[in-house]
């Protein structure tokens, strides 16, 4: 995909209005020191200059979404039967996202694996993953605990982008990496960006050897997460700091658990799916009382192991982390995920 | 000076217990982090500096099993008060390492002054802070940065500990402002309130982290917010079940929250959650006449059940 285009700086937020008329558009939001995605609306002040706190992760996977709604009907004729009525929520819409940087992007490439390839297609994401374009703005400078090249990836990554922008000095160099991003180029109809390209690589290419590097080559490492499995001392020892509550699964774009509860009042009700984390004590509970992950130890290696090992495992090597750095940034402890990745690798045995 | 005389007495308590905790650096030079000490190796690592914001009391109620030695400052202090009222610690199996405090920073207020740009260093110099970003040195004066508690400290001095780090200290706070910022926003109507608290919930990601970093939310793994049997709250993310979890959990802490201000510290959404519990503890201390964490020998309020409190006089007409 070659089609290029180029935004002049002071053409951007038409560029971004514009786009709002075609479809639900997200941007990156200043609300007070925090940036959030938000839908687009005039007058919001939009921050491109640093990662939002949060992914825009619940575009698609929403924190909590309507499966269906259902209604309870008695049959007047015999009153012992119940008939379910069912709404189904399948309708989405033609949805852009705008700014998410390209960890961010690559969080969805990770669900899609689960969502989409692994054989049992969810078709509420499915819904909202192809109704979505992602516009991705790549990253000139790493951001406090970022750790991107660590996990194979990089700050100028296009898996799980339509489109890349890069920012220069006079303006943003936008570089297609879908058929869906292609067609937004064409549509805004854009002069032509090659004569950048070679700027932005430049730009990209430095910003790439910024970023910290807290730990080796990944090959062994979910083997050896397999083999520390059982040492209670050493996930005793990383997870003492950690105070278990969900902050770095809920800010994270690659954790995609969740919770499927009836929310019901009388005769109707909804099924709700909504984000659930593995370092919670009711994550695992079981109906019968007992818990196989009770201590903060067990949770943690879980979080850990899952990125690490099991889902790499399973997925031909790819990692579930992104490298974002979310986790460490405002985990309330700095708890620090690359850290405990390094001693895993150094780990003996 | 204090820092040597810190790890001195690490080195002395060190062997008394199973685990010390203190503070270290954390993965950039804005952030500390909880230090768990095992080894004599490890004391080197300790910081001590306005860095170290955490109430590394939160962790005791949890470490029963073991022998700890834990190191507060002033306000962290009462938390251990309140443990030995609440009888949520057995005192005689921890060691306190007290350390008068002169103030903390706040790291969203650090940032914020530096424009959110990434750290490169920071040092202490006299009653300021001078941090370097991409864009240069900035010296910022510690008062601007300081979170809101430290600014009415009446408890720079721990108020129960076994060892103490250098000479106490008096604060030099006014009293009468303790509440000062609660009566202020008081002052608002309540449809201007509600509407306040509304925009700031809705940012509400149900982290739960300021619950779990509560050193008084000792309920955790039985948190109604999650507990499926029964369902008391609904996992809907609205504003109704984001606002109706914050009461809840202020609520739960009448008379026992003892400022410490770590709900509002962690909270990724940069709720100001510790102001609900202010304005509670500003309730009873009106309604009782009652400072939780100051004496261990106190019963807190809500906890006695009586149909009429003795401060109360017109109850006895």
């Amino acid at each position: 995909m070659a089609h290029s285009g180029f935004i002049p700086k002071d053409n951007l937020n038409s560029v971004i209005e514009a786009l709002s008329k075609k479809a639900r558009l997200f941007v990156p939001v200043e609300e007070g020191d925090l940036v959030l995605f938000k839908p687009f609306a005039a007058g919001q002040t939009m921050c491109f200059s640093r990662p939002a706190n949060l992914p825009p992760k619940a575009v698609i996977f929403p924190q909590s979404d309507v499966l269906f709604d259902f209604n309870l009907k008695k049959d007047m004729e015999n009153l012992k039967k119940v008939e379910v009525e069912l709404k189904e929520n399948l309708d989405f819409p033609s949805t852009i996202i705008v700014g998410c940087r390209p960890c961010d992007a690559q969080g969805f490439r990770i669900y899609d694996r689960v969502y989409l390839e692994a054989g049992a297609t969810d078709p509420y994401y499915k819904g909202r993953r192809e109704k979505t374009t992602i516009i991705t703005l790549t990253c000139n400078a790493p951001s406090p605990g970022c750790f991107c090249t660590s996990v194979g990836r990089g700050p100028a990554d296009e898996d799980g982008s339509d489109l890349l922008m890069t920012e220069l000095p006079k303006g943003y160099y936008l570089e297609a990496v879908t058929d869906k991003g292609e067609a937004v180029l064409k549509e805004l109809g854009l002069a032509d960006g090659s004569a950048y390209r070679e700027e932005a690589e430049k730009a990209q290419e430095s910003a790439a050897k910024a970023v910290r590097k807290p730990f080796a080559s990944l090959e062994k490492t979910p083997e050896k997460l397999i083999g520390l499995f059982d040492d209670q001392q050493f996930w005793e020892a990383e997870a003492a700091k950690c105070i278990s509550c969900g902050a770095c699964t809920y800010l994270c774009p690659t954790c995609y658990c969740f919770n499927i509860t009836d929310e019901q009042a009388g005769s109707r009700g909804e099924r709700i799916r909504s984000w659930d984390a593995c370092m919670f004590a009711h994550f695992t509970l079981e109906a019968s009382g007992h818990n196989p992950r009770p201590s903060k130890a067990q949770r943690l290696k879980n979080r850990v192991g899952h990125k690490f090992s099991y889902y790499p495992t399973r997925y031909k090597g790819v990692t579930a982390c992104c490298g974002c750095g979310r986790c460490i940034r405002y985990c309330p402890v700095s708890v620090d995920i690359s850290e405990i990745v390094a001693h895993v690798q150094g780990a003996q045995g | 000076m204090t820092l040597s005389k810190l790890k001195e007495l690490v080195q002395q308590v060190l062997p008394e217990v199973d685990v010390l905790i203190g503070y270290k650096q954390g993965f950039d030079p804005v952030h500390a982090t909880p230090a768990f000490v095992t080894k004599p190796e490890q004391i080197n690592d300790l910081i001590w500096n306005p860095l170290c914001v955490h109430n590394l009391c939160s962790y005791l109620p949890f470490m029963k099993d073991k022998k700890v030695g834990v190191i507060v400052k002033g306000c962290d202090s009462r938390t251990i008060v309140q443990y030995m009222q609440e009888k949520l610690i057995d005192r005689t199996k921890v060691r306190v390492i007290g350390i008068p405090c002169r103030g903390v920073i706040s790291v969203n207020k650090v940032l914020h002054a530096v424009n959110h740009q990434p750290i490169e260093s920071i040092n202490f110099e006299g009653g300021n802070l001078v941090v370097k970003t991409p864009e240069g040195p900035k010296t910022i004066p510690m008062d601007e940065v300081m979170p809101a508690k430290c600014s009415i400290c009446q408890y720079p001095t721990p108020l129960n500990y076994d060892h103490l780090v250098g000479e106490a200290i008096q604060s030099d706070k006014p009293k009468e402002k303790v509440f000062e910022d609660i009566k202020e926003f008081e002052k608002l109507s309540l449809e201007e309130r509600r509407k306040y608290w509304e925009k700031e919930f809705d940012r509400c990601i149900r982290c739960y982290a300021c619950r779990n970093a509560c050193p008084m939310c000792v309920c955790q793994d039985q948190c109604l917010a999650e507990s499926r049997d029964s369902h008391w709250t609904s996992q809907r993310d609205d504003l109704t079940e984001k606002y109706m979890f914050h009461m809840i959990h202020s609520l739960h802490l009448a008379g026992r929250c003892i400022e410490c201000g770590e709900c509002e510290r962690v909270c990724p959404m940069e709720i100001p959650v510790a102001k609900i519990k202010k304005k509670i503890g500003m309730e009873l201390k009106e309604l009782f006449d009652y400072v939780p964490g100051i004496n261990p020998e106190d019963t807190p309020p809500m906890y006695t059940f009586k149909a009429e409190e003795a401060t109360i006089q017109e109850h006895k007409l």
